[in-house]
């Protein structure tokens, strides 16, 4: 067993655990934003450097500090590693800058995007993005396309974070999709303006962490908080079965994967249970799931708040609750 | 000064025929320590020669050899990396060009130090006319039996193989280059693992420059310690500079490590001085990536010694008055150079060269061109300065490789030593 230290806290981790796996183990605050990493997609992270943290001592063994900041999901822990994450200025200034970077090109298009009150972006512009831009450049614009008819491709938002193109690689039988081009004119395209066509391609959107990728069986249907998304589970023979039903009464808006307190997705679902069982009597309604109480989403009060939510009557906040 | 190691037979007519390269002293290093020397003496005296490799970062050759895995029962590779990309940098290609021998026998020697039976050079796609080059090259060593099965009748074999770029900058990124080479798309990969655990094909793998690989020859001929005594300090040996720019003899020259820049700009020997008797304005002596330093700056650093063309000499002062030797691109710029107009130039070319991988690289680099075009193209404001230098901050460091800091320095350089020159453009 490996000790390191983030933001103070010390915490033992079997050997070959990264940074940022060690501090979702610890979780809440210390756990570093990550918006390409993604446990299951192999190959995946490094590239958004949201996750970026500091080193402060490398190891026991070598306790020189590491000069650069260190993308936490791809980073090994050694043993005696000392990281520091909220409690690094230099970290946190490069994170803002790293958010600027992600959102100098994206539009400003939440109020009539899929992704808006699940969208990893807007929480990251939340927590580091500035009140105004310093950007009077143009933004990259693309059109925006069908990839098959399951999905729609705005490229426009797209972050670059590979997860899709991973998914592809990984879930699917035939790989149709990836990145062309270079630099900041880089796209998500599929080969050749083909069709995606596979039983697991809805992943992508679930993977997808804004709103590049949505689905088109549930485009501006209903704006996601307004949804009560509840556990529910049928018998299918390609996959487990086991989805989050977002429904209203007792109408089924749309199906996804069931994710994580960490917006991973906890198996991946097959096409037929996502796009094809919108019906309540194709599921087995379980109950309402999780939703962190931070959500936009848990502001429909399906799920009654918590006792123990502090209210500071002075500065009338909330203390966040998991 | 002025000692040619490297580039001694290089006016030697016939020089790229096999039959004329061994008449004048050629493969007789490789015969020297094939049939002489064990693996481990070949790379001792590399590391006794402080050679420090020449693609760019200076990481001492020796030490990176010593980090390959030698556990692994995977096979090994060496990679030559003759992508050279490098606005400014020409020298690898001048090197390949006249002596494709020198560096088909340095990659011998450092293939058998290295135990290494699968050697490839990764070649820029643009100089397709150097492959046809390098391949008789092989095939004539392979002839005469230093290349292939059994070479000069001892166990060791090797084979070489030239795989040409589809011609990205960002492929000479070691990573970037391992992937192209396995037939994947250019992007620099995370490290650790590095090359020498996982390289190509995940196996134990070295990278290193083409004139790194080269000199290996040169060590091997003349002894490490002979070769350590030239040059100074931890700067050894001598160093392939490619000069361009404004001065009246540009072109590929070899200096002893050690020589005064202004010896090598204005004597007869080199750079010949500047076009037209102009007044010197700035320099970018190691290839585009590296810090501009304007005219008293590069002549002389800030604490008054000469600056001389070494690794430590041209980092003197760090990023605020000192560059960095790198590749050894040395590019010079008379008093009528537009310092705003070059700056935005180099950005064009990181936006171009960018993988796009990574957020601070993909959008930081595209951002930087965007407002230096316009204040090149009088759209300028006053405030796009200090948002340049803050975007440039943003971007170093932060990055999956290098190339972040490559696009970032120039532009924090040109501003820190030129600033009036943007307000000049804006105002
Ligand atoms: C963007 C980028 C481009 C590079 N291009 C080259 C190149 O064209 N040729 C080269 O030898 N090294 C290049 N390098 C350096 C290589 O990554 C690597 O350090 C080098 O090949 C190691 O060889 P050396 O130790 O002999 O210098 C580049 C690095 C970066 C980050
Ligand atoms: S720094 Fe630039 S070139 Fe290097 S991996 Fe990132 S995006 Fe690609």
């Amino acid at each position: 067993m490996l000790k390191v230290t983030i933001d103070n806290i010390l915490i033992e981790v079997e050997e070959g655990t990264t940074i940022l796996q060690a501090a979702r183990m610890i979780g809440g605050k210390v756990v570093p934003p990550a918006m390409c990493y993604y446990t299951s997609l192999k190959g995946s992270g490094g590239k958004c450097r949201s996750c970026l943290v500091k080193v402060a001592k490398g190891s026991a063994k070598d306790p020189r500090p590491i000069p650069k900041l260190v993308a936490s999901c791809s980073t090994p822990v050694q043993d005696g590693m000392v990281v520091e994450n909220t409690i690094s200025a230099e970290v946190q200034e490069a994170r803002k800058g790293v958010v600027e970077f992600l959102l100098i090109n994206h539009p400003l298009d939440c109020p009539v995007c899929d992704q808006a009150g699940e969208c990893d972006l807007q929480d990251l512009s939340y927590g580091f993005g500035m009140e105004e831009t310093n950007t009077r450049e143009p933004r990259r614009e693309y059109p925006v396309v069908d990839i098959g008819p399951l999905i729609k491709l705005h490229m426009n938002r797209c972050i670059h974070c590979y997860r899709c193109v991973l998914a592809a690689e990984q879930l699917t039988k035939k790989r149709a999709h990836g990145m062309l081009y270079r630099g900041d004119t880089i796209e998500i395209s599929t080969f050749i303006r083909t069709a995606i066509d596979s039983d697991f391609s809805g992943n992508m959107i679930d993977v997808c962490p804004v709103g590049a990728l949505t689905d088109r069986s549930f485009r501006f249907k209903s704006r996601v908080w307004f949804l009560n998304p509840m556990d529910a589970h049928r018998e299918c023979s390609h996959c487990s079965g086991k989805v989050a039903a977002w429904m209203f009464g007792n109408e089924i808006y749309r199906i996804t994967g069931r994710k994580d307190t960490f917006g991973e997705l906890e198996e991946f679902i097959c096409n037929e249970c996502r796009f094809e069982k919108k019906d309540i009597s194709d599921w087995v309604i379980e109950g309402p799931r999780k939703i962190k109480r931070q959500s936009v989403i848990s502001g429909n009060h399906y799920e009654q708040m918590k006792k123990g939510s502090i209210i500071h009557p002075i500065e009338g906040t909330t203390e966040p609750q998991e | 000064m002025g000692r040619a190691i490297l580039l001694d037979k290089v006016n030697i007519p016939g020089i790229r025929a096999f039959e004329v390269y061994r008449e004048h002293g050629g493969y007789k290093p490789a015969g020297k320590a094939l049939l002489g020397m064990t693996p481990a003496q070949v790379q001792q005296e590399v590391i006794k020669s402080g050679l420090r490799g020449r693609g760019g970062a200076g990481f001492p050759t020796g030490l990176k050899w010593s980090f390959l895995d030698r556990k692994s029962d995977k096979p090994r590779y060496l990679v030559c990396n003759a992508d050279e990309s490098e606005p400014g940098t020409f020298k690898d290609r001048y090197l390949m060009e006249k002596l494709p021998h020198l560096l088909i026998e340095g990659l011998i020697l450092s293939s058998y130090a290295l135990g290494v039976k699968t050697c490839y050079i990764y070649i820029r796609g643009e100089f397709k006319y150097l492959v046809g080059i390098l391949e008789t090259a092989i095939h004539e060593a392979k002839k005469n039996n230093y290349l292939g099965e059994k070479i000069l009748g001892t166990d060791f074999s090797l084979e070489i193989y030239v795989h040409p770029g589809a011609g990205a900058y960002i492929c000479g990124e070691e990573t970037a280059l391992l992937e192209s080479l396995e037939g994947k798309r250019g992007n620099p990969r995370i490290k650790p693992p590095f090359p020498a655990y996982k390289g190509l094909y995940d196996c134990p793998t070295v990278v290193n420059n083409v004139e790194t690989l080269a000199t290996v020859t040169s060590i091997i001929s003349m002894g490490g310690d002979a070769y350590s005594k030239l040059g100074i300090g931890k700067s050894t040996g001598t160093k392939l500079m490619s000069a361009c720019g404004n001065i009246n003899k540009p072109g590929v020259y070899e200096i002893e490590m050690g020589l005064p820049v202004e010896d090598f700009i204005y004597s007869e020997e080199y750079c010949g001085g500047i076009k037209n008797d102009r007044m010197l304005k700035a320099v970018i002596p190691g290839g585009s990536s590296v810090p501009i330093l304007p005219a008293d700056l590069i002549l002389n650093t800030a604490k008054g010694q000469p600056r001389l063309l070494t690794y430590e000499s041209l980092a003197e002062g760090e990023f605020i008055s000192g560059s960095m030797l790198g590749s050894g691109g040395f590019i010079v710029f008379d008093e009528n150079a537009c310092i705003v107009r070059n700056t935005w130039n180099l950005t064009r070319f990181y936006r171009h060269e960018s993988c796009g991988q990574c957020s601070p690289c993909r959008e930081g680099t595209g951002w930087m061109e965007k407002i230096l075009y316009r204040i090149e193209h009088g759209q300028g404001r006053m405030s796009d300065i200090d948002l340049l230098v803050r975007i440039a901050k943003n971007i170093e460091g932060n990055t999956i490789c290098p190339l972040g800091d490559a696009a970032a320095w120039p532009v924090a350089s040109a501003i820190r030593h030129f600033r009036k020159e943007f307000e000049e453009h804006i105002k």
